[in-house]
C-alpha cells in the first residue's frame, strides 16, 4: 500500500506548491456520490436534531441543493457537550488509554481515509467546489499525513523534572485540557477537521466540533471512521449547524475548556468576547490575512510569477494565506504583470470533476456577490483592471480570473481580505519601503519573498510581521512546520512541535522528600 | 500455537538488498539448545563480508542518495511498514525465536515481538520531528543546528532477545538517517535474518540495512576497528565492551554506545506487600531463564521479613515447570549453550564452597539440553562470588538487611549500575532509596517495567548512553551548527 502511494506521490506531496500529477495517474471520478452520513454525530452514534431542524448544503457548482442535513443549536451542543465530558472523566477508557494506542487509533484512521481516499475527493469537490484533481492529490493525502504525523507524537509529549529549590522533587505533568470545541471553515473542509482532530487527540482532549454549513459532509463521512477504527463514544462529537446558533453556543458554553476557531477576523472576535463572557475558556484562532508577497528584481522571473499566480489563485483564492497582495520591484513590474496575466489567462475555469479544470465555483452566493463587489471596488478606486473583472458562467458560482495592475495601498482591494480569485499587482522601490508596506496591515498570517541574494532574504524574513514567510516558493505546508498568525490573523500555532502546546494544560507536582541531591 | 516444521528461509548474508555467500566460505551452525540437535546452517562472515557491507552502506549514506534526500516523514513511513510486516510474521517471528534462543514460545510471541512491533512504530513516530534549533547569538549572525544522521552505524547484538534487540538497535539509528551494519549473535541469527527480508519487502533503500551473521572475534572485531564505520553499538558482556571500547579508540574514535551487564538489586523492605514483592522478585530473577542483563540477581530483604520471603521464594522456585520451551505450560526453557551452561554451574557450586545455603535447585535437569534446575541461595553475603558476578542463568541470591543506609550502600557497591528494585509502601522511602541507588532504572513496587518511551541505559560499567525513548536519538545524531553573516541581526 505504501509503495502505491510513494509512487503515486508527487515530488512535493508536504507541499501544495507544485502539483505536478497527470491526469492519468489519478481515477475518474463519480461526479454523484452518495452521502451516507448528514446526521449530528454525539457519542459515536447517528442524532437528528432535538429541534427536528434541518438545513440543505449545496453544489456550488450547480447552485443545487446536494442533500439536507441536521441542523444542531444549543440544546444539541449541551449533548454532546455531556457526551464530551462523560468521555473525559477520570477513569474512563479515553483518560485510562495508553499514550501510545490513541497514537494507534490515529494511525487506524489515517489508514482508513486513505482507503477510502477516492470517494472523500469526490464528496469534498461535491460539496466545496475544488477541483477533482485537488482533493484527490493534494487535500485528501495531506489529511492523511497530518494525522499520521499527530499519531507519532502522542506518546512522546513529555513533561519534565525540575531541579527546585529546597528538600523536594518537582516534576510537570503534560495534561489534556478537557473537552475541546472546534469551529471549523469552508474552504478545506477535510484538512481543517484533520488539524483540529490530530493535536487534540493526540494530547488525550475529547472534541466538540462544529463544521461549516457549507460543507459538512466530508466531516460526517470522517466521524463514522472514527467509530469504524474504535475511538471510545464521546471522544469526537461532530455537529453541523450555523456559527450563530451552534457556534456560538459552544464558545459560550460553560464546560468547554478551551475553543479553537479557524474563519474570519469578524468572527474570531466574537469568539474571544464569548470566551471572555463565559468561562475564559482558552482561546486560539486562525482568522484571515492580506498576505504580502515580495517580488525582488533579481529573482527568477518565470519561478516568481508562476509562484505567485498559485499563490493567489490555488482553492480559487480562498485560502487565508493567499498572496493577495503581490509587490513587485518597479524595474521587473512591466515584464511581471504581463507575464501574470498571460497566465491567468489561461487559466481553465469549470467544472470541477473534470480533470482538466484548474478553478472551481466559489463556495456559495454569498462569498461570490462579495468577490464581485470588491472587483467593482476596484474599478472603482482606479486601479487598472487587467484581465477577468466577472462572473464566467452562467450558473454556479464561478468568477472569471482577475488581475488589477496599479494598485494602490489605500484601495479597498489592498487593504481588505477578498477570498476570491482576485490578483493585486503593486509597485515598489526599496527593501526598507516594502518591509514597512507589507507589515502596514491589520493582518500577519504568511508572506513570501523572492530573490537571490542571501542577504536580502534574511532582511526581509526577518523584517516581516507575519506567522509564515516562504522564500522563493509559495504554500509550503507540513504537518511538521507550525503555522499561524501575528496581529489579527490569529494568536497560537497549529501544526508542528507547536500545535501541542494549544492542546496541553502544564500541571506541576512537588512532592516534599526527607533529602533532596542532585 | 507455535507453527510446526518451521523451515527456515533465510540463511545468508544480507548486503544491499541482496543474499550473498560467505567471502570465506565458512559457515556456522545453529543450535537448538532445547535438543542440542542443529537447526540450519548460516553463511559465516568474515572481515571481507564487513568490509562489502561497510560499502554499500557508506554509498546508501552518499549526500543525493534515496535515503538521504528522503522526506523524514516517509522513513517513518517506511519504519511503520516494516512494524506491519513483523505482526503479519508474528507467529512465524516467534517460532523462530523460541527455536533459536531456548526462550518459552509465549514469551516470545506476547513479549519480545510486541515490544518489536512497538519499538519500530515509536521511533517511526520520531522521524519527522528530530527539530534543531534556531539560536541567538551574539552579533550580525543567523544561526541554526541541523540534527543530522551520524553515518554508517555497526551494531552488534547479543542472542538473550534477538529479534527484539535488533528492533531496539535499527529503529533509533534508521529514524534518525542512519544506515547500519548489524551483527547479530552468533548463537541466534535466524530472526534477524527474517527481518532483513521484511526490510528489503517494506521498501528500504539497498544498503541502509546490511545484516552479517558471524563470530565475536571476526565480524565484531572488524565492525569495531572498521575505519570507515562512524559509530558503535554494542549490547554484549561487560568484557566485550571494554574490547568495542578499545577498539574504537584504536582505529578512528568512533563513537560508542555500550548496553553492558548487571548485578541488580532488589531491595524489598519490611513494609511492602510480602506476596506480591515475592513474586516480582523471583520474576524479576528467572525471567528468560535468567539471562537478562536486567535481572535482579541480588535480592536484599530487611530482616523481619526474611525468613518468610526466603520460604516463599523457594516454593515459588520449586514450582517451576521445566521442558520444551514451544509447549505452553512450560515455564523455563534451556540455557542458551554450553559455554553459559558451564558457567552458570561453576558459579553454582562458588555459591556451595564459599558457603551460601542452597535452598534449591543446584543442578542441570533433563536428558538433553541445557536446561539448569531454578536455584535459590540464602544467607549470601556481599563477597561471594555469587554476590559480585553476573551469572546469567536461573539462580537467585537472598541476603539480609538492617537498615536504608547500609542497603543503598551496599546496593550501591557493584561496578554494574543497570537497574534496581525497591518495595516499599512508604513514599519518602521509595523516594529517597531511588534518588540514592546508582543505577540508570529503578523501578518503586515493580520490576522490569519496560516501554518503548522510558530510557534503559546503566550508570558505571553497565555501559554508557540510553536506549529507547527520546533519549536514544542522542546517540544516533550529530549537531551541526550553522552559522550565517547577514547585514543586520534583528531579534
Amino acid at each position: 500500500m505504501l509503495r502505491a502511494a510513494l509512487s503515486r506521490t508527487l515530488p512535493q506531496i508536504s507541499g501544495i506548491s507544485s502539483c505536478r500529477y497527470s491526469a492519468a495517474a489519478i481515477p475518474a471520478p463519480n461526479a454523484q456520490p452518495e452521502v451516507h452520513y448528514n446526521k449530528l454525530f454525539i457519542s459515536n452514534e447517528w442524532q437528528d436534531a432535538v429541534s427536528g431542524r434541518a438545513f440543505p448544503t449545496i453544489n456550488p457548482s450547480t447552485g443545487e441543493v446536494i442533500c439536507q442535513v441536521a441542523e444542531a443549536d444549543k440544546v444539541d451542543v449541551d449533548k454532546a457537550v455531556k457526551a464530551a465530558k462523560d468521555a473525559f472523566r477520570l477513569g474512563s477508557p479515553w483518560r485510562r488509554m495508553d499514550a501510545s494506542h490513541r497514537g494507534l487509533l490515529l494511525n487506524r484512521l489515517a489508514d482508513a481515509i486513505e482507503r477510502d481516499t477516492a470517494y472523500l475527493a469526490e464528496l469534498e469537490t461535491l460539496d466545496n467546489g475544488k477541483p477533482y484533481a485537488i482533493s484527490y492529490c493534494v487535500d485528501v493525502p495531506m489529511v492523511v499525513k497530518c494525522l499520521r504525523y499527530y499519531a507519532g507524537w502522542a506518546d512522546k509529549c513529555e513533561g519534565k523534572t525540575i531541579p527546585i529549590d529546597g528538600d523536594y522533587f518537582s516534576y510537570t505533568r503534560h495534561e489534556p485540557v478537557g473537552v475541546c470545541g472546534q469551529i471549523i471553515p469552508w474552504n478545506f473542509p477535510l484538512l481543517m477537521q484533520a488539524w483540529k482532530l490530530g493535536p487534540a487527540l493526540a494530547t488525550g482532549n475529547t472534541v466538540v466540533m462544529k463544521v461549516a454549513e457549507q460543507t459538512p459532509l466530508t466531516a460526517l463521512y470522517i466521524a463514522s471512521l472514527i467509530k469504524e477504527v474504535g475511538f471510545p463514544p464521546g471522544v469526537v462529537n461532530i455537529l453541523p449547524g450555523m456559527g450563530p446558533s451552534a457556534g456560538a453556543a459552544i464558545a459560550g458554553h460553560m464546560e468547554v475548556d478551551k475553543i479553537a476557531f479557524t474563519g474570519s477576523t469578524e468572527v474570531g472576535h466574537l469568539i474571544q468576547k464569548a470566551s471572555a463572557s463565559s468561562n475564559l475558556k482558552k482561546v486560539t484562532l486562525e482568522l484571515g490575512g492580506k498576505s504580502p508577497n515580495i517580488i525582488l528584481s533579481d529573482a527568477n522571473m518565470e519561478e516568481a510569477v508562476e509562484q505567485s499566480h498559485f499563490a493567489l489563485f490555488f482553492n480559487q483564492g480562498q485560502c487565508c494565506c493567499a498572496g493577495s497582495r503581490t509587490y513587485v520591484q518597479e524595474s521587473i513590474y512591466n515584464e511581471f504583470v504581463e507575464r501574470s496575466v498571460e497566465l491567468a489567462k489561461k487559466r481553465v475555469v469549470g467544472d470541477p470533476f473534470n480533470l482538466k479544470t484548474d478553478q472551481g465555483p466559489q463556495v456559495d452566493e454569498d462569498q461570490f456577490q462579495k468577490i464581485l463587489g470588491y472587483i467593482s471596488s476596484g474599478k472603482k478606486e482606479g486601479a487598472k483592471l487587467m484581465c477577468g473583472g466577472g462572473a464566467a458562467a452562467d450558473r454556479g458560482y464561478f468568477i472569471q480570473p482577475t488581475i488589477f495592475g496599479n494598485v494602490q495601498d489605500n484601495m479597498t482591494i489592498a487593504r481588505e481580505e477578498i477570498f476570491g480569485p482576485v490578483m493585486q499587482i503593486l509597485k515598489f522601490k526599496d527593501l526598507e519601503e516594502v518591509v514597512e508596506r507589507a507589515n502596514d496591515t491589520m493582518y500577519g498570517l504568511a508572506s513570501a519573498v523572492f530573490t537571490k541574494d542571501i542577504d536580502k532574504a534574511h532582511y526581509i524574513s526577518s523584517g516581516l510581521r507575519t506567522g509564515t514567510v516562504w522564500i522563493n516558493c509559495y504554500n509550503v505546508f507540513g504537518a511538521q512546520a507550525p503555522f499561524g498568525g501575528y496581529k489579527m490573523s490569529g494568536n497560537g500555532r497549529e501544526l508542528g512541535e507547536y500545535g501541542l502546546q494549544n492542546y496541553t494544560e502544564v500541571k506541576t507536582v512537588t512532592i516534599k522528600v526527607p533529602q533532596k541531591n542532585s | 500455537m507455535p507453527i510446526p516444521d518451521l523451515e527456515v528461509q533465510y540463511t545468508k548474508i544480507f548486503i544491499n538488498n541482496e543474499w550473498h555467500e560467505s567471502s570465506s566460505g565458512g559457515k556456522m551452525p545453529v543450535l537448538n539448545p532445547a535438543s542440542g540437535d542443529v537447526l540450519c546452517e548460516v553463511e559465516e562472515g568474515s572481515p571481507e563480508d564487513v568490509d562489502k557491507a561497510v560499502r554499500s552502506a557508506r554509498a546508501a549514506f552518499q549526500l543525493g542518495s534515496p535515503w538521504r534526500r528522503m522526506d523524514a516523514s516517509d522513513r517513518g513511513e517506511l519504519l511503520s511498514r516494516l512494524a506491519d510486516l513483523v505482526e503479519r510474521d508474528r507467529l512465524l517471528l516467534a517460532t523462530l525465536e523460541a527455536l533459536d534462543s531456548g526462550k518459552l514460545f509465549l514469551m516470545a510471541y506476547f513479549v519480545d515481538l510486541v515490544a518489536t512491533i512497538k519499538t519500530l512504530r515509536y521511533f517511526g513516530g520520531w522521524a519527522d520531528k528530530i527539530q534543531g534549533r534556531t539560536i541567538p547569538v551574539d552579533g550580525d549572525y543567523f544561526t541554526y543546528t541541523r540534527h543530522e544522521p551520524i553515518g554508517v552505524c555497526g551494531q552488534i547484538i547479543p542472542w538473550n532477545f534477538p529479534v527484539m534487540m535488533f528492533a531496539w538497535k535499527i529503529a533509533p539509528a534508521l529514524c534518525c538517517g542512519n544506515t547500519v551494519v548489524i551483527k547479530p549473535a552468533q548463537q541466534t541469527p535466524l530472526t534477524a535474518l527474517h527481518m532483513a527480508a521484511l526490510i528489503k519487502e517494506a521498501g528500504f533503500p539497498p544498503g541502509v540495512v546490511n545484516v552479517v551473521p558471524g563470530y565475536g572475534p571476526t565480524v565484531g572485531n572488524a565492525i569495531a576497528q572498521h575505519m570507515d564505520i562512524d559509530k558503535v553499538a554494542f549490547t554484549g558482556s561487560t568484557a566485550v565492551g571494554k574490547l568495542i571500547q578499545k577498539a574504537a579508540g584504536d582505529s578512528n574514535l568512533k563513537r560508542v554506545t555500550l548496553e553492558l551487564g548487571g548485578k541488580n538489586p532488589i531491595i524489598v523492605f519490611a513494609d511492602c506487600n510480602l506476596e506480591y514483592a515475592v513474586q516480582q522478585a523471583h520474576s524479576g530473577l528467572f525471567f528468560n531463564q535468567g539471562q537478562c542483563c536486567l535481572a535482579g540477581s541480588r535480592v536484599f530483604v530487611e530482616e523481619p521479613i526474611y525468613e518468610e520471603f526466603v520460604r516463599r521464594s523457594v516454593e515459588k522456585a520449586r514450582a517451576k515447570i521445566l521442558g520444551n520451551p514451544l509447549v505452553p505450560g512450560v515455564d523455563q526453557g534451556p540455557q542458551i549453550d554450553q559455554q553459559q551452561f558451564d558457567k552458570i554451574l561453576e558459579l553454582i557450586e562458588s555459591g556451595r564452597k564459599e558457603g551460601a545455603t542452597l535452598e534449591c535447585g543446584g543442578a542441570p535437569w533433563g536428558q538433553r539440553g541445557l536446561f539448569i534446575q531454578p536455584t535459590v541461595f540464602s544467607d549470601v553475603t556481599d563477597g561471594m562470588r555469587i554476590a559480585k558476578e553476573e551469572i546469567f542463568g536461573p539462580v537467585q541470591q537472598i541476603m539480609r538487611f538492617r537498615g536504608v543506609h547500609e542497603v543503598v550502600q551496599r546496593a550501591n557497591s557493584s561496578q554494574y549500575g543497570l537497574a534496581a528494585g525497591v518495595f516499599t509502601s512508604d513514599m519518602d522511602k521509595a523516594l529517597t532509596v531511588s534518588s540514592a541507588l546508582q543505577a540508570g532504572m529503578v523501578w518503586v513496587n515493580c520490576y522490569n517495567a519496560m516501554s518503548t518511551q522510558c530510557p534503559f541505559g546503566g550508570f558505571k560499567m553497565s555501559g554508557n548512553g540510553r536506549e529507547l525513548g527520546e533519549y536514544a536519538l542522542n546517540e544516533y545524531t550529530e549537531v551541526k551548527a550553522v552559522t550565517i553573516k547577514i547585514s543586520q541581526k534583528n531579534s
